[in-house]
């Protein structure tokens, strides 16, 4: 569990949570569609997460185009799922970057909040194994090919994330 | 003399959000006619970054100054993207590396010479790119321009390395640029203020000093990733070693015209000459390794008749040739 404060956005902390071995995917795939209240986070699928930088540069767009009341989405949890996304299709990107039922890595984020409260919500409901959210162990879990289809780009390339976050950044343009 | 002073909370408050709330350190590097230059971090406390601001123009009617601003914005953004994807991505920029093995030759080398796009809102006027450790080309001109007086050596008298060294790096500019258009892409604002020489060694040095205002945006950066094999250990400042790094992508355009190729090198012929007299006659390097360097991509035809459209736009201007 960590909780990072993106330089800029200092009034809106990230809680967040990787998770691996996650048993109920199902369950909390279906919290979100039901809108349960007690379930506003960004679930995304750790497998096509590239870098930290990566989800940050999304996180950052998500709450940066709250602000500027700009969500092409819901609430700004589902934003971070569709900023993750090149293109402008929110339900592709939530089949993409969100949880589906066999999704066995996830990267809970809650943006604001306390760490505690946030903490043991999701140490409760999600049924896995908490391990550190670094480049390490993201690289770990990654599954290219995925990666690749999304973003149209071979990520063999150690330059990858330049061309990643830029896609990113550009969307909607 | 540096003048890193962070801006005040207060004198934040006209900048774009969430820039005028932010307690991050925010230095202003440069003023330019068109935007603000910052140094300041993004998405991580120790991921140094460069903040463009291009700020509104009140005398413009704001329905112009809003399309412009995001045009502009956007222009810069998008050919940074599309040569941050060069090799790699798909569309445009699926041209096979020549030789995997020996590594990015050619266009695809050209996504390791420019800073990554990290964060970008258009309506807001606001564009954020890795910052590029080093100094420009310019300081670095200038700094072996100075060794050669103090040497007291002349052109051509033994000893004169500094010659040498220059050489390589003319050698070394004249292939970015032609790895440039050969993604597609025109600078529009070649000048050697606009080029950064980021060192290979991984050890952090102190970063060199800003090269004053008024330029459109001299570009001190930070450590970026280190791609490149550690160097030799003679000090940063002296050394000419290490990646060109293009920025300022303001003025560019997506163009494979040899028309704007060799205006683009013509601008650049210019600026050089009136920026480094004493060097404008080792120009001719740049211009060889653009036509016949391995690393180029301009290397053949195109290179050639880049070249040849090139000595007729040296004919035009003032006071140029008045024929035909």
């Amino acid at each position: 569990m960590e909780t990072i404060v993106l330089p800029h956005l200092p009034d809106h902390h990230l809680q967040v949570c990787l998770f691996v071995k996650v048993h109920n995917a199902q369950f909390l795939r279906q919290q979100l569609l039901d809108g349960n209240v007690d379930f506003e986070y960004a679930f995304l699928d750790a497998a096509v997460l590239f870098s930290r930088q990566h989800v940050l540069a999304a996180c950052f767009r998500a709450i940066n185009d709250m602000l500027q009341d700009r969500l092409k989405s819901n609430n700004v949890h589902s934003e971070i799922v569709f900023s993750l996304s090149p293109n402008n299709n929110i339900s592709e990107s939530f089949r993409r970057f969100g949880v589906s039922e066999t999704t066995t890595e996830i990267l809970a984020i809650k943006v604001g909040n306390d760490q505690m409260q946030v903490e043991e919500h999701l140490r409760r409901h999600v049924e896995g194994q908490v391990v550190p959210f670094t480049n390490e162990t993201l690289t770990g879990i990654r599954n290219e090919a995925r990666i690749q289809k999304a973003y149209r780009v071979e990520i063999s390339s150690d330059q990858a994330d330049a061309f990643i976050i830029g896609s990113m950044a550009l969307k909607g343009s | 003399m540096t003048e890193s002073t962070s801006l005040s909370l207060s004198a934040r408050s006209h900048l774009p959000i969430p820039f005028n709330s932010s307690s991050e350190p925010l230095e202003l590097i440069a003023q330019g006619a068109e935007s603000l230059l910052y140094k300041t971090t993004f998405l991580s406390p120790s991921q140094p970054a460069a903040l463009k601001i291009r700020p509104v123009k009140k005398w413009r009617h704001p329905t112009l100054d809003k399309r412009l601003t995001r045009a502009r914005i956007l222009a810069e953004a998008r050919v940074l993207v599309k040569l941050s994807g060069e090799g790699i991505a798909a569309g445009g920029g699926g041209r096979k590396v020549k030789d995997p093995k020996k590594g990015d030759v050619g266009a695809g080398g050209m996504r390791g010479l420019v800073p990554g796009v990290l964060g970008l809102d258009w309506e807001g006027g606001w564009l954020v790119t890795e910052w590029i450790e080093g100094g420009t080309v310019k300081e670095a001109i200038y700094r072996v321009s100075r060794a050669r007086t103090r040497v007291g050596g002349g052109v051509g008298s033994d000893g004169d390395e500094g010659v040498e060294e220059l050489r390589g790096l003319l050698r070394k500019m004249g292939e970015v640029v032609g790895k440039l258009h050969a993604c597609g892409v025109v600078h529009g604002d070649l000048t050697t203020s606009n080029m950064m020489l980021r060192p290979f060694a991984t050890a952090s040095h102190e970063s060199s000093k800003p090269d004053g205002h008024g330029e459109t945006s001299p570009h001190p950066s930070v450590t970026a990733s280190a791609l490149n094999e550690s160097q030799s250990t003679t000090t940063p400042h002296q050394s000419l070693d290490g990646d060109l790094i293009l920025i300022d992508f303001g003025l560019a355009t997506q163009s494979v015209s040899d028309e704007d190729r060799a205006v683009d090198l013509y601008v650049l012929e210019r600026a050089f000459g009136s920026t480094h007299p004493r060097e404008e006659e080792l120009f001719a390097c740049v211009l060889d390794a653009y036509a016949h360097g391995e690393g180029s991509g301009m290397d053949g035809k195109a290179g050639k008749t880049v070249i040849r459209k090139l000595e007729d736009v040296r004919m035009r201007g003032r006071k140029k040739s008045m024929l035909g």
